[in-house]
């Protein structure tokens, strides 16, 4: 990979141009070309005991509104560009916070937009993104190029479904999940890290053997004993007392099943173990510069080897998420893509457990919009919508919106000598 | 008799080169890669789970169970793909092998494409974006104008090569402009293209089918933008095979022979000894992705130009990544895609007639799958067969060249 010296020392007016294209686009066809009727946002949800007003603006209006915000944005992004500093990472937050408000109340003009609903699903939809990002970083950190996410969810979501079904309980179905997904990772470590062998053709191979696997057994098995082998359910929900009831916040973040808890958990503590302990400190230093590390007594094929099954373990958690923690059953290949999006998810936020979760509701987000436009406002072109995402993933890696660079030494062997 | 000698010297050598070379390497991952299947089929058979029970009173009972569902399945397959011995005429018994030419013609044409990549040190994961782009040219030109007869099909087969070709020269000028890993690039890339694809086929203005319905599905390709039929109007086979033939032959040349190719191939040797020897690696990758997704076109034409019914998002058949696995096996060389590509094509023409002898064709995924891990680590198979470590020696090649060159090779 080469980076010229130039784009290292200057930031360049990238981010701000590129936001304020967006914010132009927003102010036009959201705004000023957009659609009239009043949105209502329904902050409370109808079975809530506590009912606050719904907030009532104007659609057009609304994006007038959102298209300056974001120029505000964007000017404020120039003027730490001309200082030559890069724009902070909460001014890409809220600015597409502040687009996605103004597309949901384009599409439900006339119509009320119910937010916990809306957002509490893009959550839920999000855990298996969320866990399979968390074992890219992982594994990504300590330079193994991990491509077979993929097919470490899929792996996961059939292990949860079958062994939750025959044994009849959820707990021996999410370890089952979360220790075969384990040795799925462990090939692509052995053969990464002892035979050498491409990371990035090993993980796509990973993906096809999974697939085919999983394919036929769910063909030969699955379909033919249904009821005993794949009839798991999904688990309970549970409720936080009091916390729960807080208005919004409540019902999209304390009233979820057991794998939405544990995603929100086991994020903050990667981030943790990754940047304040020496743990994270020498798995790092692996993938940055494995030969230092070397040189200080870190075993590197070691930390590698463990960094990238334990990160499988928790992509097998998200495999479970997608059947005991969402669908209730194995279908084919249904991590449908899942495991590419949270290869995109790593990039999006930089290696960085938090900054990933936020990408990867980002993802979650543009799949329920998509549902939901449908119904609110049929004829809509939705595929665009669903694009969104990936086009911003594009954005991201190309440069525009501040550099991600990866780990130093990623997909690059470590040969002692 | 010096030249005996020297001939008697030079043997151990020879065979230990071709033992370490990939020949070997690729019959041994694919015999295990169908030991590999035969053991899933083996393990969910009914009759063979059944004998277990008293697999130590009467063993013959699991192993007959065992033999017969490999038998059957494999045997199934070989009837499916290749010829049926069981039908009336021979004209249908050969019917199967006819098959495996269609379909592995695409596979055959896409393989070249990400062969291609792999040669210049690129990952080209977007097969099936570019398939898409591919097809949503041909489509175009297919249903949308209207030119006379054969001109229709090559001027749509030429729009499915620049479609695809325009995606993967996109590709190559992010990553040659920022540094962008092409891994990611490629399938973002998949999956916007998708999307485009069946907005595309939403809308009766743009390509969808002029009866509309809610789907998207888009007009049958005009008759004369079709690929003739090759072997009259009773096999299915058509003109790509054909195409896919012609590309072999002209990666061949291209990789081989071409200045192009040995700067593709010195790029991907070292592309900073490249650099320094004057080549302009950023432009080579463009150029590499244009050449490779090009040829990922060949097999989009194939797929928009193959058949009377319209194309769906789901036409790409998921070609783009199955070629990935063509050019593993097929060592990115033009012959060997060929006979991947030939392979893995049997597996999808096969695959029905498993269906009917009550095994999963799902397990061919299995042994495309294990094919291709094993072929992904030489060290393993080596390991595991105490294959000697590849040689640098060429007395194979100097055997070659007393047999193969006049004179008897002497300089």
């Amino acid at each position: 990979m080469t980076t010229s010296k130039e784009t290292e020392v200057k930031v360049g007016y990238k981010s701000p141009i590129v936001m304020g294209s967006i914010g132009l686009l927003t102010l036009v066809f959201l705004g000023l070309l957009g659609r009239d009727g009043m949105v209502a946002f329904e902050i409370s949800r109808r079975t809530d005991s506590l009912q606050l007003p719904t907030l009532d603006i104007d659609s057009s209006l609304l994006g007038v509104l959102a298209g300056l915000a974001m120029f505000a944005l964007a000017g404020f992004s120039l003027s730490k560009a001309i200082k030559n500093l890069k724009t902070p990472i909460w001014v890409s937050i809220v600015f597409g916070l502040v687009g996605v408000t103004a597309l949901l109340g384009w599409l439900a003009a006339e119509k009320s937009v119910p937010i916990a609903f809306i957002a509490g699903t893009a959550l839920v939809l999000a855990v298996p993104i969320i866990l399979g990002a968390m074992a890219g970083i992982m594994s990504e950190r300590v330079g193994i190029t991990n491509i077979a996410i993929e097919g470490q969810l899929l792996t996961g979501a059939f292990m949860a479904a079958v062994v939750s079904s025959i044994t009849d309980n959820f707990l021996f179905g999410v370890m089952a999940a979360m220790v075969t997904s384990a040795l799925v990772s462990m090939i692509l470590a052995v053969f990464s890290i002892k035979f050498l062998a491409q990371q990035i053709i090993v993980g796509v191979v990973l993906n096809v053997l999974v697939i085919g696997v999983t394919n036929f057994l769910y063909q030969q098995w699955l379909t033919e004993d249904a009821e005993n082998v794949n009839f798991p359910g999904t688990m309970d929900i549970i409720k936080i007392p009091v916390l729960s009831d807080i208005p919004l916040l409540g019902p999209v973040f304390f009233e979820n099943r057991i794998t939405v808890f544990f995603a929100i958990l086991i994020v903050p503590t990667i981030w943790f173990v990754l940047f304040k302990t020496r743990l994270g400190l020498r798995a790092r230093a692996v993938g940055e510069h494995p030969l230092a590390a070397d040189t200080v007594g870190i075993n590197v094929g070691r930390t590698r080897f463990w960094w990238v099954t334990i990160g499988g373990s928790i992509a097998g958690l998200g495999g479970a998420a997608l059947t005991i923690g969402n669908a209730g059953a194995f279908g084919r290949e249904m991590s449908g893509g899942f495991g590419f999006i949270a290869l995109a998810v790593v990039i999006l936020g930089r290696w960085n457990p938090i900054y990933a979760s936020l990408a990867a509701l980002l993802f979650g987000f543009s799949i329920i919009l998509r549902v939901w436009a449908n119904q609110v406002s049929p004829g809509i072109p939705t595929d665009f919508i669903t694009m969104v995402p990936y086009v911003v993933t594009i954005i991201a890696v190309v440069g525009f919106v501040g550099k991600s660079r990866p780990p130093k030494a990623l997909a690059v062997p470590y040969v002692k000598g | 008799m010096s030249e005996i000698n020297k001939a008697d010297n030079t043997m151990p050598q020879v065979m230990r080169e071709i033992f370490s070379g990939g020949l070997v390497r690729t019959v041994i991952s694919i015999l295990l890669g169908f030991l590999v299947g035969a053991l899933f089929m083996i393990g969910s058979n009914k009759e063979f789970i059944e004998s277990l029970g008293y697999i130590f009173a009467r063993p013959a009972d699991a192993l007959g169970a065992a033999f017969a569902v490999v038998n059957d399945g494999y045997g199934a397959l070989f009837r499916g793909a290749i010829y049926n011995a069981d039908a009336e005429t021979f004209e249908k018994a050969i019917r199967p092998l006819t098959e495996t030419l269609r379909l592995g013609a695409p596979l055959i044409a896409a393989g070249l494409g990400i062969g291609l990549t792999f040669r210049v040190g690129l990952f080209n994961i977007g097969g099936t974006g570019q398939l898409i782009f591919g097809m949503i040219f041909a489509t175009f030109v297919a249903t949308r104008l209207e030119l006379p007869f054969v001109l229709h099909m090559v001027v749509a087969l030429i729009a499915g090569i620049v479609g695809a070709a325009l995606l993967g020269a996109f590709v190559g000028f992010l990553k040659a402009r920022t540094g962008a890993h092409e891994v990611i690039l490629t399938i973002m890339m998949n999956y916007i293209a998708l999307y485009f694809f069946t907005f595309l086929m939403r809308d009766p203005a743009l390509l969808q089918e002029t009866r509309a319905s809610g789907n998207p599905k888009a007009d049958a390709a005009a008759e004369t933008a079709l690929l003739p039929k090759l072997l009259g109007d009773n096999y299915s086979l058509h003109w790509g095979l054909i195409f896919a033939l012609l590309a072999v032959v002209v990666f061949w040349w291209l990789m081989e022979r071409s200045t192009i190719g040995y700067r593709l191939r010195m790029v991907g040797f070292n592309p900073d000894a490249a650099r320094a020897a004057g080549i302009n690696v950023e432009k080579t990758y463009i150029l590499a992705m244009a050449l490779s997704a090009g040829f990922v076109g060949v097999a989009a034409a194939n797929q928009a130009l193959g058949t009377a019914i319209g194309v769906t998002p789901s036409s790409h058949a998921n070609i783009g990544f199955d070629a990935i696995t063509v050019a593993l096996l097929g060592g990115s060389s033009g012959p060997g895609i060929l006979l991947a590509g030939l392979l893995f094509g049997a597996f999808k023409a096969g695959a029905p007639s498993m269906q009917v002898f009550g095994v999963s064709p799902e397990v061919l995924g299995i042994v495309q799958g294990a094919i291709v891990l094993f072929i992904a680590a030489p060290p393993l198979i080596r390991a595991l067969f105490r294959l000697p470590k590849p040689q640098t020696t060429n007395a194979l090649e100097s055997i070659r060249k007393r047999i193969f060159t006049r004179g008897g090779g002497s300089k």
